[in-house]
């Protein structure tokens, strides 16, 4: 099996006094979709900041593409090839769509080809490109931090709770945009709570509780268990649809 | 490609429209001065040396507000550039009286140029090394940059005085600089308040270029707005500050020139004195808002200049309750820039 493209092993993250991540062990295999579930307050969102060098990890490794990452700088490990699509999508409310997306291209100008493959998954983003981020609405903002990701090639994308906060249609075009993603060859890890988007999308899962995995496996085996889905997630019967 | 002009149209009415109300509230107060004032030909000369002192105060705030708003540093230091740049025209101006005393225009303009070019190198060089020795150590602690940079500015105040002398210092303004320009009957303007006025706009517009126009610009906004977030993107945002920091000086020590020239004289102390009012304007305006500055600096000069006619008395603090006027509507300034 070859080496995954990204690799956490006994990370540990404290904020001020506060020790969040106790210990972190899981992989992202290269080309996989990866879904990091786990209820509110569980370390999700401080591991993918972990990730990006925007905690420093206080023990463990993190290991990317063969290289060391743990002590890197952020904008170095972001440079390694890594995008992130923060929870509250930081977009630059005061740049236009157009300024957000030339910011995230680091060549210094916007591939033609790409942006017509963003523009067909997030038409908005063609209707609203001199406009100011700021004043799109939440899933606009939302799709704009992810045509952001995608702007360029990257090896890794990691993205946090990209469904939340947002209407049934809108997340129905999230989710079909990630697909394509996906299938464009993207290794993506997401962390999301709407599980129905989760089943989706994920082939690989892993689960967080208290700042540590307690699960790792394949996407399908647990959709298929209703039992381990209810003892890791709390999820109902009627959760499922 | 008819659709993809449909598209263009439909993008150019989504642009957000400005928010004009900031900008008209100079534009308020001149005219309601005016029948305060009495005499159209006094309101005239007030105004216009409002607009030339409020064009100096932008350009020595304009560097301060970008330092605030990208990394959240607290700069006091700021004034003492002002006083480098304006003590650094001594440089020039020494040598070449002949150039200031000639009736050649094109001397006249070729020492105030050098005057200007000269103080923001040094000052600008300072501004790097008063980043590098001071502000690096105390990122992130408000209270020590306050005490810090304070420090530093007493350090660079006394290296003046060791060079120059504690005295004020007159200076000459370039002969063709000199005395009034007959605008209508009756109504005199000085030409140095319109050179000045000139300047400042010049100085406006080439910021908003690069602010507007460069990938440069464009980072400096996207930093003010959210540094984690450019540093995700794979921007070192510490080089972005070092040049927006050492630009900031440069920008003081070129208002300090242009300060020097309008007072006539020079005191180590004139950056100090400043300072004050440039820290209003950067708290009007909204902190990183260049946009914000620039309104707020008209408007603390026409309201100095106004008051200092009108009622001497309350000039002192007037422009402290403009401040609070303003932040009692606005509180975080005229245009107050979105930060995550
Ligand atoms: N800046 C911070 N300071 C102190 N504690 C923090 C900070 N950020 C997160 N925490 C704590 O760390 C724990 C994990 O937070 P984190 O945001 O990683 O959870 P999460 O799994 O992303 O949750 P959610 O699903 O609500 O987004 C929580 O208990 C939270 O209170
Ligand atoms: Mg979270």
């Amino acid at each position: 099996m070859p080496d995954p493209l990204l690799t956490l092993e006994g990370v540990h993250t404290h904020i001020g006094r506060y020790h969040i991540l106790q210990g972190v062990d899981f992989e992202v295999p290269r080309g996989s979709f990866t879904v990091l579930l786990g209820r509110n307050g569980a370390g999700k969102t401080t591991t993918l900041r972990t990730i990006m060098g925007l905690w420093k990890a206080s023990q463990g490794n993190i290991r990317f593409a063969g290289q060391d990452m743990t002590a890197r700088p952020t904008p170095e490990i972001a440079a390694a090839g890594i995008a992130y699509i923060p929870e509250n999508m930081s977009v630059f409310s005061g740049l236009t769509v157009r300024e957000n997306l030339l910011l995230a291209a680091r060549a210094g100008k916007i591939d033609a080809t790409r942006l017509e493959w963003i523009f067909s998954l997030f038409p908005a983003m063609q209707r609203f490109f001199g406009s100011a981020a700021g004043t799109l609405s939440g899933g606009q903002k939302q799709m704009l931090a992810i045509a952001r990701a995608l702007i360029e090639p990257r090896d890794l994308i990691l993205v946090d709770e990209p469904t939340k906060g947002l209407a049934p249609a809108i997340v129905a075009n999230m989710i079909k945009a990630f697909r394509e993603v996906k299938n464009a060859g993207a290794t993506v890890l997401l962390v999301e709570q709407n599980f129905m988007a989760a089943k989706m999308l994920g082939d690989a899962v892993a689960v967080m509780d208290d700042g540590r995995i307690v699960h790792r496996g394949a996407m399908a085996e647990l959709a298929a268990d209703h039992a381990l889905q209810h003892r890791l997630l709390g999820l109902h019967m009627d959760a499922h649809q | 490609m008819t659709d993809r002009t449909a598209e263009r149209e439909e993008t150019a009415l989504a642009s957000p429209p400005i928010d004009w109300i900031p900008i008209l509230i100079p534009v308020a107060v001149a005219l309601i001065a005016l029948p305060l004032i009495g005499s159209f030909s006094t309101w005239v000369t007030l105004t216009v040396a409002a607009l030339a002192m409020g064009m100096i105060i932008f350009i020595m705030a304009s560097g301060l507000t970008l330092v605030f708003g990208l990394m959240d540093v607290i700069n006091f230091g700021h004034g003492v550039f002002i006083s480098v740049g304006a003590y650094m025209s001594l440089l020039v101006l020494r040598p070449l009286t002949g150039w200031v005393e000639s009736p050649s225009l094109a001397l006249n303009i070729g020492v105030l140029v050098l005057c200007i070019l000269v103080a923001m190198a040094v000052s600008g060089m300072f501004g790097l090394v008063f980043e590098r020795l001071i502000i690096r150590p105390v990122y992130r602690q408000h209270l020590k940059q306050i005490l810090v940079t304070m420090g530093g500015l007493i350090i660079i105040e006394q290296l003046l005085h060791v060079f120059f002398g504690g005295s004020p210092i007159t200076i000459a303004l370039p002969q063709n600089f000199r005395g009034g320009l007959a605008i209508g009957p009756d109504m005199i303007v000085e030409r140095y308040r319109l050179i000045a006025v000139v300047i400042g706009v010049a100085v406006f517009l080439a910021m908003m270029l690069v602010l507007n126009r460069t990938r440069i610009g464009l980072l400096v906004r996207a930093g003010v707005e959210n540094p984690e977030m450019v540093e995700a993107l794979g921007y070192r945002i510490r080089r972005l500050f070092v040049g927006v920091f050492a630009a900031g000086s440069a920008l003081a020590g070129l208002g300090g020139v242009m300060w020097g020239f309008y007072q006539q004289t020079l005191t180590i102390g004139m950056g100090l004195q400043v300072l004050v009012l440039i820290f209003i304007v950067v708290i009007i305006g909204g902190l990183g808002s260049i946009g914000g500055c620039l309104i707020g600096s008209l408007l603390v000069a026409l309201v100095a200049n106004y008051t200092a006619f009108l009622e001497p008395k309350i000039a002192l603090i007037s422009n402290i309750a403009l401040m609070l006027v303003v932040l009692m509507w606005r509180p975080q300034g005229l245009y107050p820039v979105v930060k995550v």
